[in-house]
């Protein structure tokens, strides 16, 4: 099977988030990047996919700048066999689907595997767009899949339960944990990953699109007050009076 | 990774300046050290942190699956050859590794007396046949390996142990009776390297394997820490082995057990350095989350000076494990460019840098010791609570001043190794010395400094120097062959090399830093720096002192603490502000960062 993982380049989750050039942009400064840890369980479920089947191929790809070849290259470590950048900042959700979909479009794929959404922008669509720029079925958040001859077994979370699900390829599926167990680069991998194919491609023009204006960091929570179970009314009072969450 | 090379010595950092362009720094790590670096991230976060208990407990078996699982991932081969199927790692690479991985416990214990005193004697010492039989199982993990030199009656005085191996009268074995202590990974090893006397005489070193008849274990001890690590007695009672198991030579087990120490106590203070690191990230998420007085204590002074002292000390004696690190990568190539073969090349380099490696056992085992101990007084009441890291961090710290031969043992051969590389002329102590005598008869001058951001800093350096080689000098004139009866005085002047070296390094790799990222990326490195040097002057000064004190009188003793002085001379800096800024910066990160 023919597996495309696309992944993103995100800041490592202790980052500190601040933002440059009048709250336009994030300071990336001292940040640590990391895979998306829900492309994380994509690609590892890809690499037990082909591993269980014996053949295939799991390519990754990432949009962004050069400054993520270090994240697709540890993805290589983990075990993908080879990796595209398309060569741009992944400026939006459309941007970044149209990306993906024409590459799919170019290259025959079995299977697209995502996480279920970023952890930057949280944006959590471009499966969806992706499908649909490919006329594809879209599953989001699975979080088991098994293969069963030509046919997948999904689970997929949904409102206060879940949902089985039975499709065929082609698909586009947005992962999340349980689906995989996260791997570790060997030594092996990551002295691999150097020479293994990392492709840089050039981007497609997209004319529709949203663009960030500004961003803003939520003010921090402010100290919650005890009260004692004893104090009712003082607590009554301050719901009233001071979270004005009641009247 | 590129290090200029240059035909260096081990120990010439006494007598001689080093340029920071041959000096390499952890800011020069390549790609692919980055990604070992955090391979080894991802393995602690996900099967070493979360089971920290379940090891201490020694849960059965654990121990043994997560040494396989590091096998697995090549973390048990890294710096083996390719020819017994590992990875072929360079020095720095594999001190990285242990660095990484030494934030792991007990865990990493047993994976360091597995990779290190398990593993090298056979690389370095055994013959194609143990080598190929051994090493490739060991780097996959398959087999597990412990070393056995101490014996209830011999630690520190590790030739003087009694396991006795006779060969049989047919000639084809030999068999060993005697009692090993202390022995890590025992309790799952499958092959132990053990020191034994042929004949009561020839000490030799082999290779028993579990199982053998005649060999038996002791119960796992009950230890203050580093619980999770397997330490037993190990029995022979008539155990007979093939004689093919001698490893080395007969009669040259001192050069395996001596050797194995260098690379070993150089590994040491990598691990060290990592569990430093983590611990001091500990203290700092836990300064700005407790409240006391209505404010998080890291905004309180004394706790930043605690913050700040840690990272200081981290910081320095990383500056000096890379450094020598690398110049112990640069011998080993230079020799196997003379034509040794790769073993020979790396004990040669090891051997060549003893001094250095000596030096960074204790410091590193000490700065982890100051970490922990302050990491407790930040946590304060919690910090004494077995329910919070810092008690194991407090705990499992401790073992590391006392194993891979205890610090006093460590000082007292810093010195020994310099007046016997002195003696043999390898090392020219004594035109410096000299110098320095006449020196002190004459009127100071004053010097023109040098260029450069640390050119103060770098002339406090030399004149540091003459301080040691003033003092150490009088006293091998004084003592001769008898100074090694003077222990008080050794320590004190190990204590002052200790932090010359250190201090010299820091300096070193801040000034690479800077060349290499700019001077704003390095302001707070130059903080530390200056920080680091401000104190040593003094700890430099009292050791000094003492020294002198205890060994001379009247004006002899007028005249070398005059000459101390000079040599000891600093300028005085607002180290308050410097360690504000230093604990900001750790503050802001919410963990350590330099
Ligand atoms: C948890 C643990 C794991 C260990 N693992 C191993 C292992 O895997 N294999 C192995 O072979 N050994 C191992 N050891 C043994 C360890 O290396 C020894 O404990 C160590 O070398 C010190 O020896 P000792 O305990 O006999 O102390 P001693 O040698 O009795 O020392 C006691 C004190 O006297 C001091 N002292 C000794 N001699 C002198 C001297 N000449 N001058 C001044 N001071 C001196 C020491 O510095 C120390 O402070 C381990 C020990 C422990 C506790």
């Amino acid at each position: 099977m023919k597996i495309l993982v696309c992944i993103t380049h995100v800041p490592d989750t202790t980052s500190k988030i601040t933002f440059i050039e009048n709250n336009s942009k994030f300071n990336s400064a001292g940040v640590q990047f990391i895979i998306g840890p829900y492309d994380e369980y994509a690609l590892s479920k890809a690499i037990d996919i082909r591993d269980k089947q014996g053949v295939g191929e799991i390519t990754v790809l990432n949009v962004g700048t050069s400054e993520t070849e270090n994240t697709l290259r540890k993805a290589l470590a983990i075990g993908a066999d080879k990796a595209v950048r398309v060569d741009s900042e992944p400026i939006s959700s459309i941007f970044t689907a149209t990306q993906i979909s024409n590459f799919v479009k170019n290259n025959s794929f079995d299977l697209v595997l995502m996480g279920r959404e970023s952890i930057d922008f949280n944006g959590g669509i471009v499966h969806t767009l992706v499908a649909e720029m490919l006329d594809w079925e879209c599953v989001n958040p699975i979080m088991k899949l098994d293969i069963v001859g030509d046919k997948l077994l999904m689970t997929k979370e949904v409102d206060g339960g879940k949902e089985e699900i039975e499709a065929n390829l082609p698909l586009v599926l947005g992962c999340q944990e349980p689906i995989a167990e996260w791997k570790i680069p060997s030594m092996k991998g990551i002295m691999s990953s150097r020479t293994k194919p990392l492709v840089v491609i050039d981007p497609i023009p997209v004319s529709i699109g949203s663009k960030v204006l500004a961003f803003e960091v939520p003010q921090p929570k402010s100290g919650c007050k005890m009260i004692d179970p004893s104090n009712l009314e003082q607590l009554v009072e301050l719901l009233k009076n001071e979270a004005k969450v009641l009247n | 990774m590129e290090v200029d090379v240059k035909n260096r010595k081990g120990g010439e950092f006494l007598i001689k300046s080093t340029d920071y362009q041959d000096v390499f720094t952890p800011e020069q790590y390549d790609d692919e050290q980055k990604m070992m670096a955090s391979m080894c991230k991802d393995f602690l976060d996900s099967d070493i942190l979360p089971h920290l208990d379940a090891i201490d407990r020694q849960e059965e078996g654990l121990m043994e699956k997560l040494l396989n699982k590091a096998g697995e991932l090549g973390l048990l081969s890294a710096s083996l050859p390719e020819k017994y199927e590992g990875f072929g790692k360079d020095f720095t690479t594999s001190l990285l590794i242990t660095e990484m991985m030494g934030a792991g416990h007990s865990f990493a214990v047993a994976l360091a007396a597995h990779t290190g005193i398990g593993m090298l004697p056979i690389l370095y010492f055994g013959n194609d046949a143990q080598k190929d039989k051994y090493l490739p199982k060991l780097g996959s993990g398959v087999l597990k390996a412990s070393y056995c030199l101490t014996e209830p009656g011999s630690g520190s005085d590790a030739l003087a142990a009694k396991t006795k191996a006779v060969l049989t009268p047919d000639g084809l074995s030999y068999v060993l009776n005697g009692q090993k202590m202390w022995i890590t990974n025992a309790g799952f090893a499958d092959v132990f390297i053990v020191f034994a006397k042929i004949d009561g005489e020839h000490f030799t070193g082999f290779i028993v394997e579990k199982g053998t008849a005649g060999m038996s274990l002791g119960n796992e001890e009950h230890k203050m820490g580093i619980k999770g690590s397997s330490t037993r007695q190990v029995f022979f009672s008539d155990c007979k082995i093939p004689k093919e198991n001698v490893l080395g030579e007969i009669g040259k087990g001192h050069l395996i057990a001596f050797n194995i120490l260098n690379i070993g106590r150089i590994k040491l203070a990598a691990a060290a350095l990592g569990a430093s690191k983590q611990t001091s990230t500990i203290a700092i998420k836990y300064a700005k989350e407790r409240i006391q007085f209505k404010m998080p204590i890291a905004n309180f002074g004394a706790i930043q000076h605690k913050l700040a002292e840690q990272a200081i000390r981290i910081y320095a004696v990383e500056s000096a494990l890379y450094r020598a690190g690398a110049d112990i990568h640069q011998k080993e190539e230079q020799l196997r460019g003379m034509g040794k073969t790769n073993e020979e090349a790396l004990l040669g380099a090891a051997s060549d840098y003893a001094i250095e490696c000596a030096i960074l056992k204790v410091a590193g085992s000490e700065v982890l010791d100051y970490v922990a101990d302050e990491g407790v007084q930040i946590l304060g009441g919690y910090g004494y609570s077995a329910d919070y890291p810092m008690d194991r961090a407090y705990r499992d710290s401790r073992i590391n001043r006392i194993f891979e031969g205890t610090n006093e043992i460590n000082r007292m051969l810093i010195l020994d190794m310099f007046l016997k590389r002195a003696l043999k002329g390898e090392l020219d102590l004594m035109s410096p010395a000299m110098a320095i005598q006449k020196e002190l008869m004459s009127v100071p001058e004053s010097k023109d400094l040098g260029i450069g951001i640390f050119a103060q800093e770098k002339e406090v350096l030399v004149q540091l120097k003459k301080s040691i080689l003033m003092t150490a000098g009088f006293a091998a004139q004084k003592f001769m062959l008898t100074l090694s009866h003077e222990q008080e005085i050794l320590m004190n002047l190990s204590d002052m090399i200790i932090d010359v070296y250190v201090a010299e390094s820091t300096l070193l790799r801040t000034e690479k830093l800077i060349s290499l990222k700019g001077e704003k990326e390095g302001n707070i490195q130059v903080e530390i720096s200056k920080v680091y040097l401000n104190d040593a002057i003094d700890r430099i000064y009292l050791a000094g002192k003492n020294a002198i004190t205890s060994m001379t009188e009247g004006d002899e003793q007028k005249m070398l603490l005059l000459g101390l002085k000079r040599f000891t001379k600093s300028t005085s800096i607002n180290t308050k502000e410097s360690r504000r800024k230093i604990a900001k910066k750790l503050i802001e990160a919410d963990k350590y960062i330099f």
